[in-house]
């Protein structure tokens, strides 16, 4: 189902700016916590395993469009993608600088030696780094100037957010289950776009216009 | 003509010194309490719950092996905590803390001894002189705090219990009951958890079993009512929540070692020149600095080397980690 442009228009000129506040929710939650003196016995670890966990999750919601798109039938839904994608970027960008500033000081010899030695470590910053070049090239002239390319490009999230997840699965020590279940999550969005999550639309779609057409 | 005997009292029916010698605070708080009880159903209304006071142990008498560093707030050491059996996240410890009984509880010592046998809880609170220990604690994980223990020197105890030649590593079990550890529901270590100290370790003086800390009796999320403490390993050797110490002939299995040997050591000396697999043990956080502090180096045998370097002479380790 499409709805008439002009009420489209009126979903994302109030949807935008609501998604934009909801994606803000988090930060503003942690901006509270460092006032209010509120971040627990062990604040860096918390400020740095909450923007993580936020990250991953937006990476998650990001993912999420596409599928909900072709379910849904909802052509909009693909316009609040790249802020979707941008925040998790955000995120991304909040939790690599709180490790840096706050988990170690600066301390460049410490930096290089996780980023070159510990795997949990190495695979996040590549996670970071594949997302530089997607943020860069997430506007409308980007889109228009890689054409083809774009989409191919931008297919790189899917191994971010594997990264993603397994940086999150290599630093828990024993218990997986949280990991497992963000894991659990990106095999089910990643799986939706194998040939058969496609034969899933086709399916939705031929639904109702076969019931329409024996009428 | 006849004498009668006495009747043989049993030591369980005896009250425990460390009661009797509280028996005027005892009378104090119930009167006083029942003064509180009172107000305090008018004045709960609309206020926050507080976790019960817990137990004081009396005059704990102070020791030379104390640190002089400032200890961490109580409230952080008993709200960040890992004791997987109440839950696997640091702040699940303090929720699921009302779980555990820990009295009635007795201790059963047993293995290569001459005198296995088993000790009440409060026998062991009135039989050994209650020291307060202030300690550094440092965790694998590469946080640190400093910890008010009120406890006694575990060899004390193991002295009792007369270890024979063939003794040569204690093995020490916590409790075994789902029921009050939920966490031992899911096998994320394999229950229940076990440690282990060489002979000699287990009877150096630093090593204790702490029963208080902060002048009460140990809350729950931190071991209670018996918890093993070695301030020169990391802090997953201090076993919580104990009810069995054997001496054993052959290195006794312990939990985080059988689950991934390669990350965790049977020793578990704190050692900054060997890394865990996963990150650098070099530097840790000490809990209680605040959001914009700066780590701080971790020191050999976390700072007990002095004391304790003697016990490895000879050994290898980065191979004995």
């Amino acid at each position: 189902m499409q709805l008439p442009r002009l009420t489209v228009e009126r979903v994302l000129r109030v949807g935008k700016p609501l998604v934009f506040l909801l994606c803000l929710v988090p930060v503003l939650v942690l901006v509270w916590q460092v006032m209010a003196n509120r971040l627990g016995p062990n604040p860096v670890e918390t400020v740095v395993h909450f923007t993580g966990i936020w990250t991953l999750r937006l990476l998650l919601v990001t993912l999420a469009v596409t599928p909900l798109r072709r379910l849904t039938g909802l052509g909009w839904l693909l316009r609040f993608r790249r802020m979707l994608g941008l925040f998790a970027f955000f995120y991304a960008v909040l939790h690599f600088t709180a490790y840096l500033v706050l988990d170690r000081a600066l301390m460049w010899q410490e930096i290089v030696r996780d980023l070159t030695e510990r795997p949990y470590i190495m695979v996040g910053f590549a996670a970071l780094v594949l997302l530089v070049p997607l943020a860069v090239t997430s506007t409308r002239g980007w889109v228009r100037r890689l054409g083809r390319r774009w989409q191919q490009l931008h297919r790189a999230v899917y191994l971010i957010a594997i990264l993603g997840v397994l940086h999150f699965l290599w630093l828990v020590k024993a218990d997986i289950r949280e990991p497992l279940i963000y894991g659990g999550v990106l095999a089910g969005l990643l799986a939706f776009r194998l040939p058969w999550g496609r034969w899933l639309q086709r399916v939705r779609d031929a639904g109702p216009s076969a019931a329409a057409q024996s009428r | 003509m006849l004498i009668k005997k006495p009747d043989r009292i049993d030591p369980s029916e005896m009250t425990p010194k460390s009661l009797w010698l509280r028996r005027r605070d005892f009378i104090k708080s119930a009167a006083a309490g029942a003064g509180l009880a009172a107000a305090g159903g008018l004045l709960s209304l609309g206020m926050p719950r507080r976790a019960a006071a817990l137990e004081k142990i009396p005059n704990p008498v102070p020791s030379g092996l104390s640190t002089k560093e400032p200890p961490t707030s109580l409230e952080d050491i008993t709200s960040y905590n890992n004791f997987y059996e109440l839950g696997t996240d640091k702040e699940d410890p303090k929720r699921n803390a009302g779980l555990l009984k820990p009295r009635p509880w007795s201790l059963v010592v047993d293995g290569e001894c001459e005198s296995p046998g088993e000790i009440g809880i409060e026998e062991v609170l009135g039989g050994f002189t209650q020291e307060e220990r202030i300690y550094r604690l440092r965790c694998v994980e590469a946080w640190a705090m400093v910890i008010p223990w009120v406890g006694f020197p575990l060899g004390d105890l193991l002295k009792r219990f007369k270890p024979n030649s063939n003794a040569k590593y204690v093995a020490f079990q916590t409790l075994d009951d789902p029921q009050q550890l939920p966490g031992q529901r899911r096998a994320v270590l394999d229950w229940p958890y076990r440690e282990g100290l060489r002979l000699d370790e287990a009877m150096h003086p630093l090593t204790i079993l702490a029963t208080g800390l902060y002048g009460e009796v140990l809350p729950n999320q931190n071991g209670a009512p018996l918890r093993l403490v070695v301030p020169w390993k990391y802090g997953f050797k201090s076993i919580k929540s104990i009810v069995r110490i054997s001496f054993v002939s052959n290195e006794p299995p312990t939990a985080w070692n059988q689950s991934q040997p390669d990350e965790y050591g049977f020793y578990a000396n704190v050692n900054p020149e060997v890394d865990h697999p996963r990150w650098s043990q070099k530097t840790h956080r000490m809990i209680g600095d605040g959001l914009f502090a700066r780590r701080r180096e971790t020191l050999m045998f976390n700072g007990y080397g002095d004391q304790v370097a003697g016990l490895y002479s000879g050994m290898d380790l980065r191979r004995f980690f």
